[in-house]
């Protein structure tokens, strides 16, 4: 699919990227992955089947075009039966923008993305705070640290109920918040969350786009990767 | 239904039946050329067929005979793998690799209906692209509107750009660069090129052609609808007028997730090399893709109608014919791969039916329910159109426009006069950040994306492993084509050239979009004329060939013609892009240098422009120069020994000063050299000049090259993130310039920053 650095796959790990009709970074989902030192192995949507990997990314796009509402209607393809199921056991899911929008629907996540406050679609390098080291996503980084990643949505306005927002932040599970202004509205400057377990994570930007110096803002987004492949390798 | 159907043999029978031709765009004497192509008169069919290929959109009647010009002065060139004529060229970047691009105006249906005419404007060029066999890797969208507070501009500019965003970003291209430009000759025309980029081996080339007796043709892709209907003949060859029927039903719907599943799927069909010929449909939809690969082919074909998968299920026969709904292709597949190919289109969710089959007869022969409605010579609709010597006049307002030069405005002649002067250029809509506009792009997906606006050049790795990729700019100054069109085009030209070569890539190839006014106007015929052959001698002087391009005419408001705007895009290739050279400077202490000579030259400069003057002539071409330029930029892109670089044009020196600063965060001290006008120093706009940044360590092996090769190169100025300290200004950073009229000329970035990005967001919201 994409290169492979002299890296790929040293560590036996297989992450599954999964393709919908419309997803559109699946080629740098992948190439993350083998840029962190993982396998990336193909996931088809219309499959029931997740291939034994070890961890899976639902990578950003526009899935069925958004018809209906963005994510609603990968959820119901047949890769996902599978994928939730394991998700619920334990399998590390990173969901990326529309791959986040796609957790919400499947309630693996709570909450919802709305469109943006500004009506408008925003590319931009955006600062983050990564406010948690207990995910499966995130054991490489420190709480505290500020990361930049390269943000593009049109309806990425995180919102759910007070309670969930309260319960999200009682038990340390929004992973990452937005520094220098909150590009699209979302509640409490959310800008990523897990489940109770950390297993599961979902955020709006995109951490692909900032795994090579020359192609990004940085690589800062390579931490998401090299995480889960630390979870894996001492599982 | 049947009863009314003008069959071919009604029509033999009815010769005198009076038919609609003038209001589907067609000439007296056009239709009786059909006629006496046919030996009778045309089922309402073939009108409807030949109306739509016949007209200046596709057909190119009335620019043809100028366009030869890129041929027959086209540089000896081994890099040019397919040349003009097909869908688009095909550049040769080394290492088995090539890449294609082209650029097309949806400036007609983007007025009328500006989300879906700028949305399926993407669509359209995209489209190209992949029937050429290629993978789509980038987008760009040069565009221009009258001026920023314009009514209309509010009208139609949010409405175009969210659509390109719309499109373009569901599809997963990067927008990598395009212009924003605002002139009141734009008012109520606005102009909406788009520019796709694609990607292939050499093996992977393939070309629209119908060829093997007995080859099914399959279209597939979206359903037929009623959107479009004489796009191509009736809105974009003709001036609007405030009466007449409303033209919406003209413009196209564009649905972007069945277009990126037609991109997977095309590619998927020929990797699996289970396509024999392919073509896009676009403008002229069925009519064009039937016609052209039929004719390109073994010359025959049949193709029953009523077998199109339809939307609207009254669409009458001629009504499919000329529709232009969006996301089909039409493919000429063997007997024994059908199944194979129908069964690569279902995994992908895309419609696909067999409609017809190649034949020998020479003829394009297509029945509605057995009945035959058209039986024509194929190459008589697709390549045989008119051809026109449209008269043209050297416009009588010429002398006096180029006699009336900005020297009479009055200059500023104080370091204060001046500061205000390029405060008030920072701010202008024309020089302000476009941000607004391009943060509505997505410039990341799919990963290679080395430079994005608002560099001087795209730049995107087109191999993952030697990092080999192309850097592309397009560019325009109408002013400068309004002044003087054959200059005006090589300034495009030049000023493309040297955006590409400002991010150290080699010039290669270049395209264009020739936006003007009437064909029928003997003045804009001129400047058509003088344009084309300017652009032509260029290219052939600095030995790059044009690939490819389009011509959109009849772009007026009311009876005013727009400013001549024949758009350049030029394609340079890096062998490495790890060495590309983006504008923002780094460290402190790096030496700023200036590349080329400043003359006194504000002819349709943006400063005259800002104080509403528009005469004298524009900036000197100096072709040699920019080639000199040029392999100084890419040099120094190659051994390591620039930081940075940005071509001057807009603004001059001043304006290209302000953008690097902004773009690094970081201040600077510059001085005016002795013995030149610090106004014209820094805000005229001579060409063959670009700003570099030295690293120190450099500095003596970069003089000497520049030396060796004969080229000015003066350092002006150096990197300095302490200068607010120094003025008492604490950690802002600023930049200062010595030297103007005995006094410094101070300015804190901050300040400029809240200048230059105001302005879009406070029209538009």
């Amino acid at each position: 699919m994409t290169s492979s650095p002299t890296s790929e796959g040293v560590s036996g790990a297989r992450i599954g990227v999964v393709t919908f009709p419309g997803t559109l970074d699946d080629v740098d989902a992948s190439r993350a992955v083998a840029l962190a030192g993982a396998e990336p192995v193909t996931l088809w949507h219309g499959d029931a089947d997740l291939r034994d990997v070890d961890a899976v990314v639902l990578p950003g796009g526009f899935s069925y075009g958004d018809y209906l509402r963005c994510g609603a209607i990968a959820r119901f393809a047949p890769v996902m039966e599978p994928l939730v199921a394991a998700a619920r056991g334990g399998l590390p899911v990173l969901g990326i923008c529309n791959g986040f929008q796609i957790l919400c629907e499947t309630h693996l996540l709570p909450g919802a993305l709305t469109r943006n406050e500004s009506l408008h679609f925003v590319c931009r390098d955006q600062r983050l705070r990564v406010e948690t080291a207990d995910t499966f996503w995130t054991s490489d980084f420190e709480p505290g640290d500020e990361i930049v990643i390269p943000l593009k949505n049109g309806e990425g306005n995180y919102v759910a109920d007070e309670r969930v927002l309260d319960e999200l932040e009682a038990e340390n599970r929004v992973v990452f918040r937005y520094l220098g202004g909150n590009p699209n509205g979302s509640r409490r400057d959310i800008a990523g969350i897990s489940n109770a377990r950390g297993n599961v994570v979902g955020l709006m930007p995109h951490p692909e786009h900032a795994v090579e110096d020359l192609t990004g803002p940085g690589t800062d987004g390579l931490g998401l990767f090299t995480s889960a492949l630390t979870a894996i390798v001492n599982a | 239904m049947t009863s009314d159907l003008d069959t071919v043999g009604r029509a033999t029978a009815t010769p005198d039946t009076d038919q609609p031709w003038r209001d589907l765009g067609l000439k007296g004497d056009e239709y009786e050329r059909i006629r006496e192509i046919l030996g009778r008169r045309p089922s309402n069919s073939e009108l409807a067929m030949y109306s739509v290929m016949w007209s200046e959109h596709c057909s190119y009647k009335s620019s043809k005979v100028h366009l030869r010009q890129f041929g027959e002065k086209a540089p000896e060139t081994d890099a040019l793998l397919v040349g003009i004529g097909e869908n688009a060229g095909v550049v040769d970047i080394g290492d088995g690799l090539a890449v294609t691009f082209k650029v097309e105006s949806h400036n007609h249906p983007s007025f009328v209906e500006p989300y879906q005419g700028a949305a399926t404007g993407v669509g359209g060029i995209v489209r190209d692209i992949i029937s050429m066999g290629a993978r789509p890797v980038a987008i760009m969208d040069p565009l221009r509107f009258g001026p920023l507070d314009a009514d209309d501009t509010r009208r139609v500019l949010p409405g175009i750009v969210a659509g390109i965003s719309g499109y373009g970003n569901c599809l997963g291209l990067p927008n990598i660069g395009g212009e924003v430009v605002f002139d009141s000759c734009y008012a109520g025309n606005p102009l909406v090129n788009a520019l796709a980029l694609g990607v292939m081996k050499h093996e992977d080339i393939h070309l629209a052609s119908a060829k093997g007796l007995g080859n099914k043709v399959i279209l597939y892709g979206a359903r037929t609808g009623g959107d479009g209907i004489g796009g191509v003949s009736v809105l974009a060859s003709e001036t609007f007028e405030d009466t007449g029927p409303a033209k919406r039903p003209a413009v196209q719907v564009g649905d972007p997730f069945m277009e990126k599943l037609l991109i997977e799927c095309t590619l998927e069909l020929l990797q699996a090399g289970l396509v024999e010929g392919i073509q896009d449909l676009g403008g002229a939809g069925i009519s064009c893709a039937t016609s052209e690969l039929a004719s390109n082919g073994d010359g025959g074909m049949d193709v029953a109608l009523d077998l199109v998968p339809l939307r609207d299920p009254t669409l009458s026969p001629e009504e499919i014919l000329m529709s232009e709904s969006q996301e089909r292709m039409c493919a000429v597949v063997t007997p024994d791969k059908v199944d194979e190919f129908l069964a690569v289109c279902e995994k992908w969710d895309v419609p696909a039916t067999v409609i017809g089959e190649v034949t020998d007869t020479n003829r394009l022969r297509i029945t509605w329910h057995g009945e035959l409605i058209v039986d024509v010579p194929p190459r008589t609709v697709a390549h045989d159109g008119p051809v026109y010597n449209r008269p043209m006049a050297r416009p009588v307002y010429l002398d006096a426009l180029q006699a009336n030069t900005p020297d009479s405005l009055p200059r500023p002649r104080s370091a204060a006069e001046l500061q205000d002067t390029i405060l008030d250029l920072v701010a202008s809509p024309n020089q302000a950040s476009k941000a607004w506009v391009t943060d509505q792009y997505d410039r990341y997906v799919r990963g290679n994306t080395v430079l994005a606006q608002p560099e001087d050049a795209g730049v995107i790795r087109v191999d993952e492993q030697t990092g080999r990729g192309v850097a592309l700019s397009t560019d325009c100054n109408g002013r400068f084509a309004k002044l003087d069109p054959y200059a005006g085009a090589q300034l495009a030209y030049a000023e493309a050239y040297r955006n590409v070569a400002a991010t150290g890539a080699v010039p290669l190839a270049v395209t264009n979009c020739l936006n003007f006014g009437s064909p029928e106007d003997p003045e804009v015929m001129w400047q058509f004329a003088e344009a084309v052959r300017g652009l032509a001698d260029a290219c052939q002087q600095m030995g790059t060939p044009v690939t490819g391009g389009n011509v959109s005419f009849y772009n007026s408001t009311g009876d005013t013609a727009i400013h001549p705007t024949p758009l350049v895009g030029v394609l340079g290739v890096f062998d490495d892009t790890d060495r590309r050279t983006p504008m923002s400077w780094g460290i402190d202490g790096e030496l700023i240098y200036l590349l080329g000579t400043t003359e006194d030259e504000f002819g349709g400069s943006e400063w005259a422009h800002h104080q509403g003057h528009l005469g004298g002539l524009p900036p000197a071409v100096k072709l040699e120069a920019e080639r000199q330029l040029g392999q100084i930029l890419v040099a120094g892109s190659r051994d390591g020994m620039l930081t940075a670089a940005h071509d001057l044009s807009d603004g001059g020196v001043a304006i290209g000063l302000i953008e690097m600063a902004l773009r690094s965060g970081t201040g600077a001290r510059l001085w005016v050299p002795d013995g030149i006008d610090p106004f014209v120093f820094l805000l005229s706009e001579s060409t063959a000049r670009a700003l570099v940044v030295v690293p120190r360590s450099e500095e003596l092996r970069f003089t000497e090259m520049c030396g060796a090769r004969g080229f000015p190169c003066t350092r002006i100025g150096v990197v300095d993130s302490g200068l607010g300290a120094d003025l008492g200004r604490g950690e802002d950073q600023v930049v200062v310039i010595g030297n103007v009229y005995g006094e410094d000329l101070v300015l804190g970035l901050d300040e400029v920053r809240s200048a230059h990005s105001a302005t879009l967001p406070a029209v538009l919201g």
